[in-house]
């Protein structure tokens, strides 16, 4: 890593000032000049290059264990006869929970108008893309023979065999389906004036070539970029109920059933909770080195850090408070059966995640209450990391505790996870982790476009109006009421 | 000055001049000049959107939202409608669609056929799906995109739009244009350069490699559909390619293979020695037979007893196994016989009539025994009717030829009037 760099406190609230969300004084030249550098400059830290190497390690892996899995069947997994679902629908969950985080910046946060968010909404959103495409394997290998996974589409077929749409699992694969594609156009969208840009700046011709196609011919026109922010706002407006309805979906997997610890009316939210929860944890763990290592922290300043710190803990008192109940339904309910499997999850074979779950979602964001904890990006790692974990925790502890411990105790079976879904667990690190460090290296990391237009510069005071106080305008906002009368200062050239 | 460039190299083709800025405020200031001025085939380059230049452009508001909304709209129908055919439809419903795209209304869990409330997930998902591809769909269509070829590229000064500059653009083609006065009162707003935008005036084409690959590629991609289309349409006597073979085709020998495992080198096994299968001991010659002595039965067995329900069983069952070749009336003209007259069908010959005057004179025995070996071309019938259906087959094959070769006499006097 390279040498750590003075921390800029910009986290003051200072009533009637906007806070500064952009320091070390860059223009629109420093702006952009900051953020392609990660990509002009020869070559990448060392550091990218043993992540790389790293990741690329465990993505083989996946790629064998995958492969291993295939050829033989699921019996390589450590599956039984109560616990058929154990770190395959683990896995799958708690990756598409982390890419909630990414849709919640750039479309939730959006329409919120939370100008900070321009910072980091680019590789949130990238986050998001890869943690779905992660998700997405594991429903995908855990079929068993998976040459027929086409089975889920509804394609026209000689059997008249369609999909099941009166079952939750094919709910699934549509909204996981949509969630991954309108993820995609919206990253993709977002990013096609950064592209452009980069094919502006490139200096030898292949770059020209891959850049300028794969921005479009953009070319800054504003008829074009008033339909392309009309366009940015109806996805994010599609975007932000799709978001809250794909965990809810993932959640209908459980609830809908009449499993006791799963058929519950609390889980849609619950699940969308902690699938924030979770993805704030992943955009810090990830935000922290990267500012580092690519000089990024004039751009992503510890106020953005503080604020998702924030929102960790408001998720996290969100999903502790479902916890809670979660075990007071099970008592109120007075169904045997409930009351039995909440006992089980906390004093029952599996008792050793379920506290592991409370220590690391419970306990470690209340940290979080100190703004000491906050500014300090060491206490942030520490904090997130233990959230990482227990987010994984927590849908282990959901689906494999309900399941072992079922209706009928004499199929009773504790499930051990063989070192196959250990690997493919590990594996699937390696898949992210490979996808995240080739897009910093290779496209936009920071949306440029969208961050120039929340610095001061962008406002029309300058040339206009020198002794007239006009507020920062927020250049992505759609009031047609907003928009100032033209006339009124045609003389001033 | 950069304007006069045009009139020394006059193959060059003008396409506008663009101005240069170095602050938002200051191309919102000049637009409003511009557009102020009657300009109308203009634009501005800038590198984020401007807050107020779509006021200072009089840019319309986009019908965008209105295609975003027909989209969602469709795509509510759409997952409606899918659902209902998929789930809730039936080939008897609509016999007439094509077999791969017959609906197939199963139960499952009890669950009604049609559910609405287990409808909307997929609804809504599908709403939201067009609608998004419609909203990038139509940004980039009516925005012209992707356009890989355009002027304004070939100027070094333009690769800061997407930085830090902010440009002027009016195009040549603007009534008002005029290359010196234009560029002059783009000067006057304030521009910190005017530069022409130029081309050699050649139409833009893709490379010759390109297209070429492109033309190549496209072929070649033609033949993976055309070998699919053509297995799809044409008959093959061979089996069909299993690429995953799950368990459609099993290693396994078959009753007549030989097989090294064994002493005796038979797949298939023989029961031990000196034993019989249960049910298999047919000791009596005249049920399992038909023969008594070594002469053909002359009359039906006693474990069977010719009566009304005996006849109908007969009946019902030569309607099965016999009727297709001799007929229902047994003259040998069953519908296999007609179909095969009807095709020409090469070396076929005729079932026999059953009221063949050589088949009335056969002995019930002897009937039995042609029913279980089979004779000529008809095959063997043992495996298929158990010896009291043979029999009952054989009492109402003789009721049919006594049908056929009857006096007045013969019917019993009370129902003699209905035949005269």
């Amino acid at each position: 890593m390279t040498s750590v760099a003075p921390e800029i406190d910009n986290t003051a609230e200072i009533p009637g000032r906007r806070a500064v969300l952009i320091t070390g004084d860059l223009d629109f030249t420093g702006v952009t000049d900051t953020v392609a550098a990660v990509w002009e400059r020869p070559r990448p830290p060392r550091a990218w290059y043993v992540a790389l190497a790293i990741s690329l390690t465990l993505l083989t892996i996946l790629g064998a264990m995958v492969l291993y899995l295939i050829l033989n069947g699921v019996g390589v997994w450590g599956l039984n006869n109560p616990t058929a679902w154990g770190f395959d629908i683990t896995n799958f969950v708690f990756w598409v929970g982390i890419g909630h985080a990414g849709t919640l910046i750039s479309a939730i946060l959006f329409l919120f108008r939370q100008k900070w968010r321009t910072s980091i909404n680019r590789f949130a959103e990238a986050m998001t893309i890869f943690a779905v495409m992660c998700a997405g394997l594991f429903p995908g290998i855990h079929v068993g023979r998976i040459w027929l996974a086409y089975w889920l589409a509804p394609l026209p077929n000689q059997m008249a065999m369609w999909p099941n749409f009166r079952s939750p699992l094919l709910w699934d694969v549509f909204a996981v389906g949509t969630y991954f594609t309108v993820s995609l156009l919206f990253w993709y969208v977002g990013m096609l004036p950064d592209l452009a840009t980069f094919r502006d700046r490139a200096t030898s011709r292949p770059r020209q070539i891959i850049y300028g196609l794969l921005s479009l011919g953009w070319n800054g026109s504003s008829r074009h970029w008033h339909r392309f922010e009309r366009a940015y706002l109806l996805l994010a407006a599609l975007a932000t109920p799709l978001v809250l309805s794909v965990h809810s979906v993932v959640s209908f997997d459980f609830a809908v059933s009449q499993l006791p610890g799963w058929h519950t009316t609390i889980f849609p939210p619950y699940f969308v909770a902690g699938a924030i929860f979770g993805g704030f944890a992943m955009v810090l763990t990830l935000a922290v080195p990267a500012r580092e290592l690519f000089g990024l922290k004039n751009i992503i300043t510890l106020r953005h850090l503080e604020n998702c710190c924030k929102i960790v803990l408001v998720t996290g008192l969100m999903v502790s408070y479902a916890y809670m109940m979660e075990f007071f339904m099970a008592w109120y309910s007075g169904s045997p059966f409930e009351r039995f499997i909440f006992r089980a999850r906390a004093g029952g074979p599996y008792a050793w995640a379920y506290w592991t779950m409370i220590a690391c979602n419970v306990v470690a964001p209340q940290l979080f209450w100190f703004k000491r904890v906050r500014t300090n990006v060491w206490l942030i790692l520490v904090v997130v990391m233990a959230v990482n974990v227990g987010m994984w925790f927590e849908r282990f502890v959901i689906i494999v505790t309900s399941l072992s411990q079922d209706f009928l105790p004499s199929s009773w079976d504790y499930y051990r996870p063989s070192l196959v879904e250990i690997l493919t667990l590990a594996g699937s690190f390696g898949l992210f982790f490979t996808l995240f460090l080739l897009f910093c290296r290779f496209l936009p990391m920071v949306a440029m476009a969208e961050v120039k237009t929340v610095m001061p510069q962008a406002a029309l005071t300058a040339e206009r109006h020198p002794h007239e106080h006009v507020p920062p305008t927020r250049a992505f906002d759609y009031n047609p009421d907003e928009h100032e009368p033209p006339a009124q200062t045609g003389g001033s050239s | 000055m950069t304007a006069q460039a045009t009139s020394s190299t006059p193959v060059r083709k003008l396409h506008g001049l663009i101005a240069e800025f170095t602050s938002p405020g200051a191309l919102v200031t000049a637009a409003e000049q511009v557009r102020d001025a009657g300009f109308t085939r203009w634009d501005t380059h800038t590198p984020f959107p401007v807050h107020g230049i779509d006021a200072a452009m009089d840019i319309r508001r986009t019908r965008l939202p209105w295609l975003v909304l027909a989209a969602g709209t469709a795509g509510c129908l759409l997952g409606l409608l899918m659902q209902w055919w998929m789930n809730a439809t039936s080939a008897a419903d609509f016999p007439t669609v094509p077999t791969f795209l017959q609906g197939y209304d199963y139960l499952i869990s009890g669950k009604p056929i049609f559910s609405l409330p287990a409808n909307i997930p997929v609804i809504f998902e599908l709403t939201v799906l067009l609608a998004a591809l419609v909203t990038v769909i139509g940004m980039l269509a009516l925005n012209n995109l992707p356009r890989f070829h355009d002027a304004l590229f070939r100027l070094p000064r333009f690769r800061r739009v997407t930085t830090d500059r902010f440009f002027l653009r009016v195009d040549a083609d603007d009534p008002r244009f005029d290359a010196e006065g234009t560029a002059v009162f783009l000067r006057g707003l304030g521009a910190v350069a005017v530069e022409p935008v130029e081309s050699d005036g050649q139409p833009a084409h893709w490379p010759r490699w390109l297209v070429t690959a492109l033309v190549v590629l496209a072929a070649l991609a033609l033949f993976p559909p055309l070998v699919v289309a053509k297995a799809r349409l044409s008959k093959s006597p061979k089996p069909r390619i299993a690429l995953i073979q799950d368990m459609d085709n099993q290693e396994r020998y078959k009753a007549q293979q030989s097989n090294p495992v064994f002493a005796d080198g038979r797949a298939g096994r023989q029961p031990p020695a000196g034993t019989m299968a249960r049910g298999q001991l047919h000791t009596d010659a005249h049920y399992y037979v038909g023969r008594v002595g070594d002469d053909w039965a002359l009359t039906f067995p006693p474990q069977v007893t010719v009566d009304q329900a005996f006849l109908r069983r007969g009946q019902e069952r030569f309607g099965v196994y016999c009727a297709p070749c001799h007929g229902l009336g047994g003259a040998g003209d069953g519908l296999v016989h007609q179909r095969a007259v009807q095709r020409d069908t090469p070396g076929w010959v005729q079932p026999s009539s059953l009221h063949d005057q050589l088949i009335r004179s056969r002995p019930v025995g002897h009937l039995f025994n042609t029913i279980t070996n089979g004779i000529r071309s008809m095959p063997p019938y043992s495996d298929q009717i158990p010896p009291a259906d043979r029999w009952a087959i054989v009492a109402y094959v003789r009721a049919l030829q006594l049908s056929q070769d009857a006096r007045l006499e013969d019917v019993p006097p009370e129902r003699q009037p209905e035949l005269r």
